[in-house]
């Protein structure tokens, strides 16, 4: 029996793993949450609605603005607010930057679990221009609190469109660098080639969401299959896998971080001057009711479930956080692993512990 | 033994100690920045002009750094395991020629020696293991044992390869015998087997499979902390310059410089820097190595070493034989060498046994103008 974390470099946060081995082989595995635990949804009754968008910043760290959108848009739909065109554009550009922010992660430090120490540089360089680009509008690098109900904080800067042109042709260089370093590699395709698969059926099963989901080639994403936003104005591809190994779902990553380039370029070409915010009252209250909204963060379908009692606070918040439930696939793929699998396995769902736990 | 004998090896050992200390803090400092360059970091750039002392700042700190000893480890053995595999890799220079007057003491039979006490470090690992009781470090230290017994295999095969053809296994002989050409133009094979069986033994990436930072987070040394760590460091980075040396000893000719226009003292000292020169190149591969290639997993590791290098290294001994025995010219093995080698490296990348479907992802196009499809399996699939 061994234990793994909550203090080990490879749980990707405080996750336990204990595993039961016979040799090098497991032969069982059971997953611990819990460590960072800190009552987010219950702390969001407390605060107002436009102090709960600092929290969900909190939830996925890797992808603050994924997770502020979903929030503001359930706000949104409650009170029946309108979102100006550019507001929209705005967060589909910076949506989609973060999505691209939070693969890269992804892939440096997945490179890191199948024992390549230069990868995560290369992840952190492209990670970090897109970071220095959020600086420059939104003041944070990590905790953006950007978003708002009907819109966006601020207006973007002057130079804007010139650092995005410029970051845009970075990332694409970037990207195709990232693939060329590490995904035809001999030994990392040994590592990850029919490593942990899990079926179509099987996932879907497990609630398995995103690119995990993908990559047992389910054709699921929110985007298209319940557009929001305005995800209907673009073209863009799905990218699956068929195997639905660790390979499948690094490289289904990869390929999202294409498309979602894609996605901003024609969203840049599409934008037009105008309104940020819509003309909503600064505490708002929301009408009595309940709501769920679904939205495709990088780690799946994140859904915020908000009830409102008419007060300028939420009367109950619930989070449907993919990583959650990703994780329920782990044991599953798990079996007959052998130890140094049990990292790339929990590496390639991808989960942070501060949406896992909220 | 004579008084003069005594005062000469005990300061030669402490010469050689002294020798390979600075090497090893050269080696830290040199891997960084070679690493960095990979990575496109800077390295070490506080410490000193360009972080050229930032090794003596480490060995300062982990001198300080306090010793701990975990109450379930057993003592003894905890304590003693570092000396026990640092004890070998200081050994092995005894007869390691760092040209033709530079050498300890030059063995008749130095490679047998070298192959010999190499092995010896195997122990220090397991007792590091077993000591520190930690199941990681257990895990770690068996998994080197494996790795290590297993690819001492092909290690001395390689080594007999060479040998074969110089007739000796006296090291200088061997140098002297590469005065025309180094018998890495003979041997690619060979050389081939080599620097992957000394990477295995060395622990280096992609062979790094008992420290495993990822999953078993440092391997046999995962209780060990300030100098006893060192310790543990020092014997490493000594071995890797030590396969190092021996590649540049056995495959590329040594200190052989053809018609080098020195004599006496001059030549001594020339030869010796080329010497160096073209070891730091071998570990710069080394090091590059490490930059590019992720780890293999333990039972890859174990089939790629006895499915894949022991065989081709027995291979490699018989068509050696074979050219010596019936007198044909070395261009033939040379030959013979790179079609094995051109046949391995194919098996490598084709991987008939697993067969590899590369591209299993597919991207779908959405289109702006047509209805978003339906997801395909979702309703057909559930329950």
């Amino acid at each position: 029996m061994i234990n793994m974390g909550p203090q080990h470099p490879s749980t990707h946060g405080v996750f336990r793993l204990v595993i039961w081995v016979d040799g090098e082989r497991i032969v069982k595995a059971e997953p611990h949450i819990g460590y960072l635990h800190r009552g987010s949804e219950k702390l969001c009754e407390d605060e107002l609605y436009s102090q709960v968008i600092t929290l969900f910043d909190r939830l996925d760290y890797v992808a603050n603005l994924n997770c502020e959108l979903a929030f503001c848009m359930a706000v949104e739909k409650l009170m029946e607010i309108e979102v100006p065109e550019r507001a929209q554009y705005i967060r589909t550009i910076f949506c989609e930057l973060n999505r691209i922010a939070s693969h890269m992660l992804f892939y440096g430090v997945y490179g890191m679990d199948a024992g390549a120490v230069t990868p995560i540089l290369y992840g952190f360089r492209e990670r970090e221009r897109i970071q220095s680009l959020f600086e420059s509008v939104t003041g944070a690098r990590m905790m953006h609190n950007y978003f708002r109900v009907g819109g966006v904080n601020e207006e973007l800067p002057d130079d804007f469109e010139q650092r995005l042109s410029k970051l845009t042709d970075g990332l694409k260089q970037g990207i195709d660098e990232c693939d060329g370093l590490l995904s035809q590699n001999e030994m990392f395709l040994a590592r990850t080639k029919g490593i942990g698969t899990i079926s179509g059926p099987d996932a879907i099963a497990f609630g398995v969401t995103g690119p995990a989901l993908r990559a047992s080639g389910v054709l699921e994403d929110v985007r298209i299959s319940e557009p929001y936003g305005i995800y209907d104005r673009f073209d863009y591809g799905i990218p699956t896998g068929s195997q639905g190994d660790c390979w499948d779902r690094y490289y289904v990553r990869v390929e999202e971080m294409r498309q979602s380039l894609s996605i901003i370029d024609q969203a840049v070409n599409q934008m037009e001057a105008g309104e940020i915010l819509a003309n909503v009252r600064r505490i708002a209250r929301p009408p009595k009711g309940e709501v769920y909204i679904r939205t495709e963060s990088p780690r799946g379908d994140f859904g915020v479930f908000l009830v409102s009692d008419g007060t300028d606070k939420p009367y109950r918040v619930k989070v449907r956080a993919p990583s959650f439930c990703n994780l329920q696939a782990l044991q599953h793929m798990l079996r007959e692993a052998y130890i140094a699998d049990a990292v790339i396995i929990l590496g390639s769902i991808d989960i942070v512990l501060g949406e896992v736990d909220r | 033994m004579t008084v003069e004998q005594g005062v000469y090896y005990a300061l030669g050992g402490l010469g050689l100690f002294v020798f390979l200390s600075v090497i090893v803090l050269i080696l830290t400092w040199g891997e960084r920045k070679v690493l960095a360059r990979i990575h496109m970091r800077m390295g070490p750039m506080r410490v000193g002009f360009q972080g050229t002392l930032q090794p003596l700042a480490d060995t300062i700190k982990l001198v300080t750094k306090e010793d701990i000893l975990p109450s379930w480890a057993d003592r003894r053995v905890y304590w003693i395991a570092p000396v026990a595999v640092f004890l070998p890799a200081l050994l092995l220079w005894v007869t390691i020629p760092l040209g033709r007057d530079l050498v300890l003491r030059n063995l008749e039979l130095g490679l047998f020696y070298i192959t010999a006490i190499s092995v010896l470090s195997v122990m220090g690992l397991l007792m590091a293991g077993w000591g520190s009781a930690n199941k990681y470090a257990m895990l770690g230290g068996l998994r080197a044992a494996g790795q290590l017994i297993s690819y001492e295999i092909p290690f001395i095969m390689s080594i007999l390869g060479v040998a074969m053809l110089v007739q000796s296994l006296n090291l200088i002989t061997i140098v002297d015998g590469q005065a025309n050409y180094g018998y890495a133009l003979v041997q690619p094979l060979g050389l081939f087997i080599f620097l992957m069986a000394g990477l295995a033994e060395l622990g280096r990436t992609p062979f790094d499979i008992h420290h495993a930072e990822s999953e078993l987070v440092g391997g046999p040394f995962i209780e060990y902390s300030g100098a006893h760590w060192a310790v543990f460091f020092l014997a490493e980075y000594i071995n890797t310059f030590t396969v190092a040396v021996l590649i540049v000893l056995l495959f590329l000719g040594g200190w052989r410089w053809p018609e080098m226009p020195f004599s006496g003292a001059a030549l001594s000292a020339l030869s010796a820097l080329w010497f160096l020169f073209k070891t730091a190149l071998v570990i710069c591969v080394i090091f590059w190595i490490r930059g590019t290639y992720p780890r293999l997993r333990i039972d890859q590791l174990m089939s790629f070493g006895w499915k894949m290098l022991v065989p081709l290294s027995f291979i490699n001994i018989v068509i050696t034989g074979i050219v010596l025995f019936y007198g044909w010219p070395l261009w033939t093995l040379t030959v013979l060498s790179l079609v094995l080698l051109g046949g391995t490296f194919y098996l490598i990348v084709k991987n008939p046994g697993t067969s590899i479907e590369r591209n299993t992802v597919t991207v779908h196009a959405i289109r702006a103008t047509a209805q978003p499809p339906v997801p395909e399996t979702a309703s057909e699939t559930e329950n």
